[in-house]
């Protein structure tokens, strides 16, 4: 089978830039989806893992790698959906949560608190940095967040929960 | 029974669970109480879509025979759909749709609990996972048995009645069969004695905090491992099905 000559490395960097269509500020290696490229002599296995089961950003994802690695000269590729190890906001790199918080969204805390799901934790505005805000949904616009309102400066937000 | 029949009927039923109860949990979007809630029985119902796509997708690769997550769920007809009973009762009120939500999502995280230590890797990855997400299902469930079963005469009365009528639908779910039995030994299926021993001190503890009366166990209904089914399931496949028979192969 005839495959293109490009290393890990090169794979990689096409890839990062592919950002999230749900959260276009960060970019699917620091969301901790991107988990590995296999180059074989069967080609190029990507290996993604999804944040949420249903998480309809998933097949955009897969087609947007293709066409990217396909636009840079980069074939035979595959795209392999694992489950294991399941996917938790520990992934998520301090830039990305830096980037999130920047955008709007509040970062997840470290994900022990999902051991009490629902419990109080303090949320912090993402924009006057106040810790007296309310939950107002806890499910979101999409299935990774959450609705917070800040008393202080009135702004509603949205909160990345922890997973 | 071969041990690759019995995977594959193990995985169809474990995928059409998700299939037909995130089908029911979807006719709320829209038409839920608040929404708050309409937001959170959609993303319920998203979860479940997403769990029946990698269920069903690996019962395909199991059975050998080319067949996708999209041929199983839209070319099946009714008496080769696995799914328990409870899953394609009509919605009912809100009071019904969340003790049916509480049975399940309490009987899931029980359930998948014990099938992340499968023998089958597969399983055992997507077990892990559903794990994280049916946390939620049953935390939001719970808060509100509390909140109806403690509150007014009316939403008392309305919970207790819905938990009443759904309750012989219960037995179904700890049910074996002959895939089971196979599995089981190769260390592959859940033992269910232990997820029923948990379910039920789980339910009961949430009914009796929630000021309702725990029923007593009499006649449960049976069947949709069989494929015999309620007159309800027919009329979803009708529509969930109905692009797929009507245009076949119809893609995006």
């Amino acid at each position: 089978m005839v495959i293109s000559s490009h290393t890990k490395e090169e794979v990689f960097n096409i890839l990062s830039v592919i950002p999230d269509p749900e959260i276009p500020v960060v970019n699917i290696f620091e969301m901790g989806m991107l988990r590995d490229v296999l180059i074989s002599d069967k080609g190029y296995e990507i290996i993604l893992t999804p944040t949420y089961s249903g998480c309809p950003a998933m097949g955009v994802i897969e087609q947007d790698i293709k066409m990217a690695l396909a636009a840079n000269g980069v074939f035979p590729v595959t795209v392999n959906l694992v489950y294991d190890p399941a996917w938790t906001t520990d992934w998520m790199s301090e830039v990305a949560k830096q980037k999130l918080k920047i955008y709007g969204i509040a970062p997840p805390l470290h994900s022990s608190c999902n051991q009490d799901i629902f419990a109080n934790n303090i949320i912090k505005c993402p924009r006057c940095q106040s810790g007296d805000t309310v939950l107002l949904s806890r499910f979101g616009s999409t299935a990774c967040k959450s609705l917070y309102k800040c008393n202080d400066c009135k702004e509603p937000f949205e909160y990345f929960k922890c997973h | 029974m071969t041990e690759q029949q019995a995977l594959y009927k193990y995985c169809l039923i474990l995928g059409d669970n998700a299939l037909i109860h995130s089908y029911r949990l979807s006719e709320w979007c829209s038409n839920a109480p608040i929404l708050e809630e309409d937001l959170a029985l959609t993303n319920f119902s998203l979860d479940m879509i997403g769990r029946a796509q990698a269920l069903l997708s690996y019962a395909g690769k199991i059975d050998g025979k080319g067949k996708t997550d999209d041929d199983l769920a839209y070319r099946r007809g009714e008496r080769e759909f696995y799914n328990h009973l409870l899953k394609e009762m009509p919605n009912g009120d809100f009071a019904n749709t969340i003790a049916k939500l509480l049975f399940t999502s309490a009987y899931e995280y029980y359930f998948f609990n014990e099938l992340q230590h499968s023998a089958d890797k597969t399983l055992a990855a997507i077990a892990a996972k559903t794990i994280k997400e049916v946390k939620y299902h049953m935390a939001h469930a719970t808060d509100w048995v509390l909140r109806l079963g403690d509150g007014t005469d009316e939403s008392h009365h309305r919970i207790q009645k819905a938990v009443n009528e759904l309750w012989m639908y219960t037995g179904e779910l700890f049910e074996t069969n002959e895939a089971t039995a196979i599995l089981e030994d190769k260390n592959i299926a859940v033992d269910m004695a232990v997820v029923k021993a948990k379910w039920k001190q789980e339910i009961e503890r949430v009914l009796t905090e929630a000021t309702l009366t725990v029923p007593k166990d009499q006649y449960m209904q049976t069947g949709g491992s069989k494929g015999v089914h309620s007159e309800y399931l027919g009329h979803i496949l009708s529509e969930m099905q109905y692009l797929q028979r009507a245009y076949p192969e119809a893609i995006w």
